[in-house]
């Protein structure tokens, strides 16, 4: 343990601001899927590894970087739509574990799939932002344009949401499905939307992971859980609650892990979660039982 | 206008419509009338698309809606005011009327069609922010009306507008429906109140078990002796 309240506490702190910027951009696309459709996409983490690879060899294929993201974020948003299509939509109607299960099923099938077609080798674009500081403080330029980007990409989202009619008949269609066809509106058709913005969500997260980490087929695994951790800690479905748990908990990683390892700091995080949950059940925005 | 001929419909394992045949012409305001559990709502519900008809012939202007998929029924001209009115109670007033002009056509004229609502009904217009369901009953209501209007319907279905609301606002929504009547609108609706029905409308029928019973304009209905024993007794 060693912790001083002096600059590099400040970087850890400010450093944690940063990742949750892409934390919550992550957690946004994984509710907005839930809070519309009701369904949890157990294999998020791994839509983003896809969009990861996609860019990878897009860009190591010689396309510029800009339009390999650009293909990056179609390419999971098309997956997102196929998802919904192919395993969603059979088991709608059906128990939440079964959905649960099915998309379960797509994870380890997508993890396979990666590791067959693509290697268990770490995969780097070998794109170097460099970075800046100040007073002491160093941060990557990786990161502080990962945090930008994010908040651009949920204001984006939020603009849709409340701006635009498919935006409006997507919150709609969460609090009735039953009536949206009296308003005209086709509801599976709504469903295939929402499911490609919440597959671009995981391919827009894809560009901003492929500038700061490693690609490899189980780096869902690394950060999945804690993605589900925030929306579960938000409460399940509510997009406002999933961006202030994005904040609270990449605190406990940035600052626990400046603290004492790296490691703890992701323990301290599910800590700090356990005992939020004890206390509110729902979530912090939480509005179900 | 809209033609039912030999409508049957129900839900699994229980037939609630028998071989019902109906007309609305357009200008027209045609009350259905009837016991709870009669198949007033499922008649709504099947003329909607909401459920789909078993058998029988249904058409708008000449056009079967049997063949059209649920969300296409909107597009005939045909606006559906649900029972308890199902607005979207947590999005704001203008959102919920937004809703209500999402087929294309509707879409092109939306602020259009949004100053004529806001007009008809400007209570609506200072609520416009208000979360839906934070408003009252009788706001609510109009609401729902509003909205059905935003898609610029030719007929709208009015389910029960009066359906658990104080006394007092139960006079004010049927001075709403008489609104929309003077706007041009034609109207179907369904009600328990009947002798409040009767007045705003000028045929009715009465259904009983999924059938009509009687049928005629609202003067011969509350002289006729099936409505005045099962309704007006009480």
């Amino acid at each position: 343990m060693d912790c001083q309240l002096d600059i590099f506490f400040l970087e850890a702190i400010l450093n944690g601001v940063l990742l949750a910027g892409l934390l919550a951009l992550l957690a946004l696309g994984l509710n907005l899927v839930f809070g519309v459709i009701d369904v949890v996409w157990i294999c998020y983490a791994e839509l983003v590894m896809i969009g990861m690879y996609a860019i990878f060899y897009a860009y190591t294929g010689g396309v510029p970087f800009p339009l390999a993201a650009l293909l990056g974020i179609l390419a999971v948003a098309a997956t997102g739509a196929l998802l919904h299509w192919v395993v969603i939509r059979p088991v709608l109607d059906q128990p939440p574990i079964n959905q649960l299960l099915v998309t379960g099923g797509v994870l380890f099938f997508l993890q396979a799939v990666a590791t067959m077609a693509f290697g268990i080798e770490f995969r780097s674009l070998g794109i170097r932002l460099g970075s800046t500081g100040f007073a002491d403080m160093t941060f990557a330029w990786s990161r502080i344009l990962a945090f930008v980007v994010a908040l651009a990409g949920m204001l984006a989202l939020w603009i849709f949401l409340s701006r635009t009619f498919l935006g409006t008949a997507i919150r709609a269609i969460a609090q009735d499905r039953q009536i949206m066809p009296l308003m005209g509106v086709d509801a599976s058709r709504i469903y295939l939307v929402t499911s490609a913005v919440g597959g671009g969500l995981a391919g827009l997260g894809a560009v901003l992971m492929v500038l700061q980490y490693d690609i490899y087929p189980q780096i869902g695994l690394q950060f999945g859980p804690l993605i589900f951790m925030i929306c579960v800690l938000g409460g399940l479905g509510s997009m406002a609650g999933g961006f202030v748990a994005a904040f609270l908990i990449s605190q406990f990683i940035a600052v626990g892990g400046s603290c004492m390892a790296t490691e703890w700091g992701y323990a301290v995080a599910f800590l700090f979660f356990m005992v939020a949950i004890f206390i509110r059940p729902q979530g912090l925005f939480g509005v179900r039982g | 206008m809209l033609e039912l001929s030999g409508i049957s419909a129900g839900y699994a394992g229980a037939q609630t419509l028998f071989d019902l045949s109906m007309r609305v012409e357009a200008g027209e305001a045609v009350a259905v009338i009837g016991a709870n559990g009669a198949g007033k709502t499922t008649l709504l519900r099947v003329i909607s698309g909401m459920l789909p008809a078993r058998s029988g012939s249904m058409t708008m202007d000449g056009v079967s809606l049997r063949d059209s998929p649920p969300h296409r029924i909107v597009e005939t001209g045909i606006a559906h005011v649900p029972e308890s009115r199902r607005l979207f109670p947590r999005l704001s007033v203008e959102s919920n009327l937004k809703m209500g002009a999402f087929i294309p056509a509707a879409r092109a004229r939306f602020r259009e069609r949004l100053d004529y609502v806001y007009g008809l009904f400007p209570r609506l217009k200072e609520r416009r922010s208000q979360l839906a369901g934070t408003m009252s009953g009788g706001e609510q209501q109009m609401c729902a009306i509003g909205r059905a209007l935003m898609s610029g319907p030719k007929l709208v279905l009015l389910d029960e507008p009066s359906m658990g609301l104080a006394p007092v606002v139960v006079q004010q929504v049927f001075d709403l429906v008489r609104r929309i009547r003077q706007e041009g609108y034609t109207v179907l609706i369904v009600e328990q109140n009947v002798r409040q029905v009767l007045k705003v409308a000028d045929r009715g029928y009465l259904i009983e078990v999924g059938r009509i019973r009687a049928g005629g304009t609202a003067a011969e209905l509350l002289a006729s002796d099936a409505v005045r024993d099962a309704y007006m007794g009480i």
